[in-house]
């Protein structure tokens, strides 16, 4: 498998000369399957940048961990979803009470937004449950994970390797003590032993005091979280808006001198990640 | 996947781990998931003392009866009917906690149902009241 990021950034897009490395579009994956299949991994602005290849087939897969602004508002931009001659399936977090189309709808329908989901001529969507399924060589389990709101994470496995994607999660939400027993803590089946885990990163400790609840990773819980799991590589991801490239590159070193037993790899914007 | 426990539970476990009334968490299993600091002072034990335990267990462990005495059939627990019948339940019941002082409590269990209607588990409070 390889992937490719191609929106790193949390919240809300931030472009400008100071998130050149990192990348200022919003949360989106480009995942290449050994199958030669082709799966996103969220619609924020990013997913722009994903690039359509001569050999794709004509169908695309676009898997929605959950349905905030960052993680969606790229779909009506990516050309395929308006074309006949694509069959997009978007996979999501079913909601209680509704469909996963319909709370789409809430965003994208008039006055928010001119296109419709109406307007999208072959797009499937699929309301997901915590579940394992497969798209073609690749077994896919999701499970519910700790954010604000119905968010799911992802694991991938392949022909014996596996990757994670959990790129909004807040393990340590009222932990009494964190690292907890991993039986006990979100996210943890996901990504066990996972080659590559792709994770939120979003707050430094001091910012996450003043956060809790919001959904996100502090650096010292994120070191910890990859630990417990038995992670070989660590990507980070979902940078906060506020967190520049000077910031982001010092705060990389000190993830890097707390890594027991992985590898961190900074999520910067058009890394190629391969395993 | 593996033995973590679904979100659903660990939120519920999370809370009752900040709350001052007692909780009572069961796996969908009927396996005692967890009890928070208040109900081990009902109870006259520590969760961490305890090795795992079912429903049965836990009605033979606590001599669990009606208000006047009698057995209560283990499937009219107010757990095991929120349990089975994914409703909530409640009962006035008696039990010898684990220090020995037999005690009169109200019990109010609820179902975890979680999204897709899984059914994840019980989650129960239960309070003194007096005699």
């Amino acid at each position: 498998m390889r992937a490719t990021l191609r929106g790193t950034r949390g919240s809300i897009a931030r472009a400008g000369p100071k998130t050149v490395d990192y990348g200022g579009d919003t949360a989106s994956v480009e995942l290449r399957t050994d199958d030669g299949r082709l799966i996103i991994l969220d619609a924020g602005s990013g997913i722009r940048s994903v690039e359509i290849e001569d050999q794709d087939t004509d169908r695309i897969d676009i898997l929605l961990t959950h349905l905030h602004m960052d993680h969606v508002q790229g779909l009506p931009f990516f050309a395929p979803v308006l074309s006949p001659d694509y069959e997009v399936h978007v996979w999501g977090p079913a909601p209680i009470l509704h469909t996963l189309r319909k709370d789409l709808s809430k965003y994208l329908s008039p006055p928010l937004f001119p296109v419709s989901v109406r307007d999208m001529p072959n797009t499937v969507f699929h309301d997901l449950h915590p579940c394992d399924f497969a798209l073609g060589s690749v077994k896919i389990s999701t499970e519910l994970i700790c954010h604000p709101g119905m968010t799911l994470g992802f694991r991938f496995e392949e022909n014996g390797s596996s990757f994670a994607y959990l790129p909004d999660h807040e393990p340590a939400f009222g932990a009494v003590e964190f690292p907890d027993d991993p039986v006990w803590t979100s996210g943890f089946d996901l990504s066990n032993g996972v080659d590559v885990l792709i994770h939120d990163s979003q707050y430094t400790d001091s910012e996450y005091e003043d956060r809790v609840g919001w959904g996100h990773t502090s650096f010292s819980q994120l070191s910890a979280f990859a630990e417990m799991a038995g992670v070989s590589r660590l990507v980070t991801f979902h940078h906060d808006p506020s967190h520049d490239d000077e910031m982001l590159d010092t705060a990389h070193e000190e993830l890097d001198v707390r890594a027991n037993g992985y590898e961190v790899v900074a999520g910067k914007a058009g890394l190629v990640i391969s395993w | 996947m593996g033995s973590q426990q679904p979100l659903e539970m660990i939120l519920v476990r999370q809370l009752s781990k900040h709350l001052a009334i007692p909780v009572w968490i069961l796996e969908a299993t009927g396996e005692l998931a967890f009890y928070n600091e208040p109900a081990e002072v009902v109870l006259g034990v520590e969760f961490a003392d305890l090795g795992p335990l079912v429903s049965v267990d836990i009605s033979e462990m606590f001599e669990i009866t009606e208000v006047d005495g009698e057995p209560v059939p283990e499937d009219e627990l107010p757990i095991m009917v929120a349990l089975t019948t994914n409703r909530p339940s409640s009962r006035k019941v008696r039990f010898r906690a684990k220090d020995g002082i037999w005690k009169l409590v109200e019990v109010i269990a609820m179902p975890i149902v979680g999204q897709g209607d899984r059914c994840l588990g019980v989650m129960a409070t239960f309070w003194e009241l007096d005699e």
